[in-house]
């Protein structure tokens, strides 16, 4: 900053003028967005922070004991006498600490899934909107393809994939990072139709030329011109993705090809919960289901809310 | 040929209207066809014509923005034509454009400090430290503080965003400004004032313009050479007070005579010509206008009529306008306008006419 600056008056800063801004002014007079996105920031939290928080750790055995298998909530176990706030499974672990690792897995595949599918739909979304032609037409015809599967089956596809491949002693250590995979491409898709459809309509308007005119260069221009206008819509599809891939993780970890019951993510200890269903021990399926309606739920809220909020139409 | 800041030689853009399933035309649109025209330094040049003659076209053509089908481009003794896109940059120095909608045409999500220096970064105008005082020299210079530089197009009026557009346009400090309809988005209260900025910084900085308009009282105002358009082809061109003077291609006259005139005595011969704009897809074979031309004879629709100059500068392209009855008083003369309508108009426009 030099003396220009400070002579005019000083404008307000920064936090002041977000304060004042359309987007927190419809946030703050919406109880929904607070109310969810309070849930939604309460519940990543406890997952972040689940070492620090957590009773126990559910993914080392040593700290189990069998013992306490299949106490109920907030009832002293009949042999150890221990109380567990959920309850435990048949394996002794407590269920409170379970769910908040398994949200934590839960919550790490939704983002990383949702960048990489955001990245890869973005990249070959600008290339078709922007470049056109032969490049647009294979790559909206390779989402056309992807998109008629159900995303749940190209997420099989890729896991079935990868059981093939990889030797089994690996398979645990990566299943992780092929969740996020398998859950990425099954999605990048959406992406690639928004973008290319909003770089269409933004690569018309009149700023792109000016933007040419001074010499930029194409690639300048899309990365520099186009891109920054096209994020609103994909914010909005990626809010509302994180709920789907959350939820596609847990189908997934419930369907068996997903988190082993070593490391269980939400979907995991659903699966393992939904046996003891009928035998009377429902607290092992109900506190994974109801953290996960939980997260699922507020943030799709959000999703909602940002929609509105974005939508120039609906302002 | 260096005498010419720019010369435009014989210029034709077709564009495909329709294709068949293999992708091989069916249908052409000629949106500029045979254009030739040439601009001295500090020269304003106005393209006339009304709305899909292919002015903009030709705007868009010199700004190597759409690629020509065919003729040359010369800019500044150089033709430019064949370069490539990389090769062509250097140019974009010395030509820059004006857009017609200024809501359009700044990037909503830059400020107005980004948008100036991004040219200055790119054509290394300015060393990196001295690009904001550069930027606020460029904002006073079309009449805006430098300290608009911190805000966002839409913290502006039109006016203000079309100086904020001028001010982009001279960054690169060009010879050559299209200026394309750059006043019929505006309001007519900014109309004049935004004309007179133009006209300052033609002065201030020797530049040429060329003018693309379809309003001639505008167009009055500030060109010094005149060329009408109609369907793709320039019909008229010559100094701008002789063509207004003395139109003598029958489409000059009839858009002149479409001009409102300040005074309701005024006495005058309006020439208007029966249908419609031919389709574009499908023109007229020989003079476009002969459909509508109230002298069209048989030769007209078989020939297509040269520019043919007079060896003043005034060209004329029509088999006959050197036998047109003529024509002087389109235009009423200056002093038959009643002062104190002149006098009401000229507090809405703010001009000196």
């Amino acid at each position: 900053m030099n003396q220009r600056a400070q002579s005019q008056p000083t404008p307000p800063g920064l936090l002041a003028r977000a304060w004042d801004s359309d987007f927190l002014w419809s946030f703050r007079h919406s109880p929904v967005a607070i109310l969810s996105s309070l849930v939604a920031l309460t519940l990543i939290a406890a997952a972040v922070l689940a070492p620090v928080i957590a009773p126990q750790n559910p993914f080392d055995p040593a700290q189990l004991d069998l013992m306490d298998g299949l106490t109920p909530p907030m009832t002293p176990n009949e042999v150890t006498g221990r109380t567990f706030l959920l309850g435990t499974d048949p394996q002794g672990r407590d269920m409170y600490s379970a769910i908040l690792y398994g949200a934590r897995i839960s919550l790490l595949v939704g983002f990383a899934s949702v960048v990489f599918s955001m990245v890869v739909g973005i990249t070959l979304g600008l290339a078709a909107g922007y470049l056109g032609g032969r490049v647009e037409a294979l790559i909206m015809r390779i989402a056309d393809i992807q998109l008629s599967f159900p995303a749940i089956l190209v997420a099989l596809l890729v896991f079935g994939i990868f059981r093939g491949v990889v030797p089994p002693a690996q398979q645990e250590a990566a299943t992780l990072w092929v969740l996020i995979l398998a859950i990425g491409l099954s999605n990048w898709a959406q992406y690639a139709r928004t973008v290319r459809a909003t770089t269409m309509v933004e690569k018309s308007k009149v700023y792109v030329d000016a933007a040419r005119l001074i010499g930029l260069k194409p690639f300048v221009v899309m990365i520099k011109h186009v891109l920054p206008n096209v994020m609103g819509p994909v914010l909005v599809i990626a809010t509302i993705n994180l709920a789907l891939a959350i939820i596609e993780e847990a189908t997934l970890s419930f369907l068996g090809v997903g988190m082993p019951p070593t490391q269980p993510s939400l979907g995991t200890l659903i699966r393992i919960g939904q046996q003891f269903l009928f035998s009377g021990e429902w607290w092992i399926l109900f506190s994974p289901g109801l953290a996960l309606v939980l997260l699922a739920l507020s943030i799709n809220l959000l999703g909602d809310w940002l929609r509105d909020v974005l939508n120039p139409r609906l302002r | 040929m260096s005498q010419f800041v720019l010369a435009v030689d014989d210029l034709v853009k077709h564009f495909v209207a329709k294709r068949s399933a293999f992708g091989r035309s069916l249908a052409t649109v000629k949106a500029v066809d045979g254009v030739s025209f040439t601009l001295r330094p500090g020269e304003t040049l106005a393209l006339v014509g009304e709305s899909g003659c292919g002015k903009s076209t030709v705007g868009r053509l010199v700004m190597r923005l759409i690629e020509p089908t065919a003729g040359r481009i010369v800019l500044d003794g150089e033709d430019v034509t064949a370069l490539g896109e990389t090769a062509f940059r250097p140019f974009r120095r010395k030509v820059q454009l004006i857009f017609q909608d200024p809501f359009a045409s700044l990037n909503p999500r830059m400020t107005v400090g980004e948008i100036l220096s991004e040219p200055l970064m790119l054509h290394d105008i300015v060393p990196a430290r001295e690009r904001r005082r550069r930027v606020g020299e460029l904002l006073q210079m079309v009449g805006l503080q430098p300290s608009h530089a911190a805000r966002y197009p839409h913290e502006f009026s039109g006016g203000q965003r079309q100086r904020i557009v001028i001010a982009r346009a001279l960054a690169v400090e060009p010879r050559i400004v299209i200026c394309d309809e750059p006043v019929s988005a505006l309001d007519v209260s900014i109309r004049a004032q935004i004309l007179n900025l133009l006209k300052e910084l033609q002065a201030r900085l020797g530049l040429a313009y060329v003018f693309i308009s379809h309003d001639l009282s505008v167009v009055k105002h500030i060109a010094d050479r005149i060329a009408v358009m109609y369907l793709g082809r320039i019909v008229e061109t010559g100094r701008a007070d002789e063509v207004f003077a003395t139109p003598r291609h029958p489409y000059t006259r009839a858009l002149l005579s479409a001009i409102p005139v300040a005074s309701p005595e005024a006495r005058r011969e309006r020439r208007i010509l029966e249908g419609d704009v031919p389709s574009p897809l499908d023109p007229p074979p020989g003079c476009h206008l002969h459909t509508r031309c109230p002298y069209a004879a048989e030769i007209c629709q078989t020939q297509r009529p040269a520019l043919d100059d007079d060896g003043a500068g005034h060209a004329t392209a029509c088999h006959f306008w050197p036998t047109l009855p003529e024509q002087r008083d389109i235009l009423p003369a200056e002093g038959k306008i009643d002062p104190r309508l002149e006098r009401l108009f000229g507090a809405f426009a703010g001009t000196e006419a």
